[in-house]
């Protein structure tokens, strides 16, 4: 790879061990995917919940904060995704002490090191949204969809140690999603009938992730009838990017890239994959468990946005969740401030619901946390949700927000 | 005779170890109880069988980015594989194959689940770019 004088020096320890290890680790990574250079970052955010982390994990993070502040602090703005636990509700989760501790840490250790601890996975709706162009190293898969398709921005899928590296020294090998070339369109879908709510949105996404399969292809995507607000293109693009590794689609006229289908590839499109409703409900059926005890109604991943948040404060008052099943609603600190101050999370907590911050459910020690409450039934609106948390041991199943709530009411799937 | 296999080059130490192959993806969050170093996912094809010390052999990453601090902490457990062999990898892979020091490669001349089959032992060369089936 083709290095500055400045990079050259980083790599040889003259600003400092924690910016040679970056350096030094994104030439590894630059190298396996043939990029030529690096490129100047304006922003990174880190994907670091402490279950990934693990103590070697957390162990290297403090290691890195030793160094001196000039050394270890990062060059540009660089946020978290959400944590592995809310200090407020950890206990009521029945998550541990030892979990506590060791987020402790990792916290500390991040605030030597200059990060800006924001906890989200939606922070293009709530920190400081992309730009078209801006060369950005986002952690967290629905973030990099969504600043890559929804805002033009231009990022790869970046893990926690690539971030953290892009942050300390300001720059991102140059491969992939960062290059024009790649984000031409490579498989071209049809929607016959646009989704109605965010979880067919979501189920929308998973489908085309399931189709496209593959982090180097490019989905465009035709046939939406009216352009789909922010939560519902958040569901999409999460489950999209959970189901197919996908980090990239095109919605031409509503996305910025391309105002046609044709615009969008190298030559004709592609034959259309058609989706229909049926599609998007069979999808949904998959999960289908009516009638079964609910133990865990979750509404996360992505974090809820103000307006998500207000609809479950509407469909829960004056209602009163069943004893024997758990509603959690997880927000980032920005949004939940804003519900304290607009007495929304006063009405969900009302009905017997727990609303977290900061954190997202399938990061927060999931395993763990079945075990001690005994949950196994899991119903939530996310698509990318019950994709993700099946490996946990849990049984997933999908339904809208509506049917959610009325499960948890009555304690079992209606 | 050995079979030798060129792909793109990798990351990570030589190794040689057993195959353990499977036309599926991979992804740490998604498929494995690290805990006890089996696949957990249901409907996985590897479901209930032990990563720990083989040589995985699968088609490609999907879904988080959780896989580039986990694949470094079960380093750290001794409850990883030896080397990760995909037709493709998403980055999170690279980056976690990179951070943790575990040998990884990709892009082959054909479909790697095909191209070899489990219980076979392998040598890895990540820095050549090579994988040779010894037996």
């Amino acid at each position: 790879m083709r290095l500055t004088d400045e990079e050259q020096a980083m790599l040889a320890g003259e600003f400092g061990e924690p910016r040679r290890w970056a350096m030094t680790h994104q030439i590894q990574v630059g190298e396996f995917f043939d990029a030529a250079d690096l490129v100047p970052i304006a922003q990174a955010h880190i994907m670091a919940d402490t279950e990934s982390l693990g103590p070697a994990g957390v162990e290297f993070l403090e290691r890195l904060a030793c160094h001196a502040p000039a050394q270890r602090r990062v060059r540009v703005p660089t946020i978290t995704d959400p944590r592995g636990l809310d200090f407020a509700s950890y206990r009521r989760l029945k998550q541990t002490e030892a979990m506590a501790t060791i987020e402790q840490r990792t916290i500390d250790a991040f605030t030597a090191l200059g990060v800006l601890m924001t906890n989200t996975c939606i922070n293009y709706q709530t920190v400081l949204p992309p730009v078209r162009g801006e060369h950005l190293a986002m952690g967290d898969t629905g973030v990099v969809i969504y600043s890559n398709s929804v805002f033009g921005a231009r990022s790869n899928f970046e893990g926690g140690p690539s971030a953290l590296a892009a942050g300390l020294t300001g720059r991102t090998p140059r491969y992939g999603f960062h290059l024009a070339a790649q984000r031409r369109g490579t498989r071209y879908f049809v929607v016959r009938d646009s989704p109605r709510d965010l979880t067919a949105w979501g189920a929308l996404g998973a489908i085309i992730g399931r189709r496209t399969n593959g982090y180097w292809e490019v989905p465009v995507i035709d046939g939406i009838d009216r352009a789909p607000d922010s939560d519902a293109l958040k569901h999409f693009g999460a489950a999209m990017a959970s189901f197919g590794s996908v980090a990239l689609f095109h919605m031409p006229g509503i996305t910025p890239e391309f105002a046609t289908a044709q615009d969008a590839f190298d030559g004709p499109p592609p034959a259309a994959d058609l989706l229909t409703r049926d599609d998007i409900d069979s999808f949904i059926t998959e999960f289908a468990a009516t009638g079964d005890a609910v133990d865990v109604v979750v509404f996360s991943a992505p974090q809820l946005s103000l307006m998500e948040i207000a609809r479950i404060a509407t469909l829960l008052d004056g209602q009163i969740i069943c004893p024997t099943t758990t509603v959690i609603v997880s927000t980032s600190p920005e949004v939940k401030s804003a519900a304290d101050r607009l007495g929304l999370t006063a009405r969900i907590e009302a009905a017997g619901a727990i609303v977290t911050q900061g954190v997202c459910f399938y990061q927060s020690y999931a395993r763990e946390m079945a075990e001690a409450n005994g949950w196994h039934r899991l119903m939530s609106n996310s698509a990318k949700l019950v994709n993700i948390i099946s490996g946990y041991g849990y049984r997933p199943t999908l339904s809208n927000m509506e049917h959610c709530v009325e499960s948890a009411i009555a304690g079992r799937i209606v | 005779m050995p079979t030798i296999l060129r792909c793109h080059v990798g990351v990570g130490p030589r190794v040689v170890g057993i195959a353990l192959v499977a036309d599926d993806n991979f992804s740490a969050r998604y498929d494995l109880d690290r805990h006890r170093g089996i696949f957990s996912r249901p409907g996985h094809q590897l479901e209930g069988q032990s990563y720990v010390d083989r040589i995985l052999v699968l088609k490609t990453a999907k879904g988080g980015v959780a896989t580039a601090w986990m694949l470094h902490d079960m380093a750290a457990r001794r409850l990883v594989p030896k080397a990760l062999l995909f037709n493709r990898v998403n980055p999170i892979l690279a980056q976690g194959a990179a951070f943790a020091n575990v040998a990884l490669v990709d892009r082959f001349d054909g479909d790697v689940t095909r191209l070899i089959e489990t219980g076979q032992e392998l040598e890895v060369c990540p820095a050549e770019g090579i994988v040779t089936i010894r037996r």
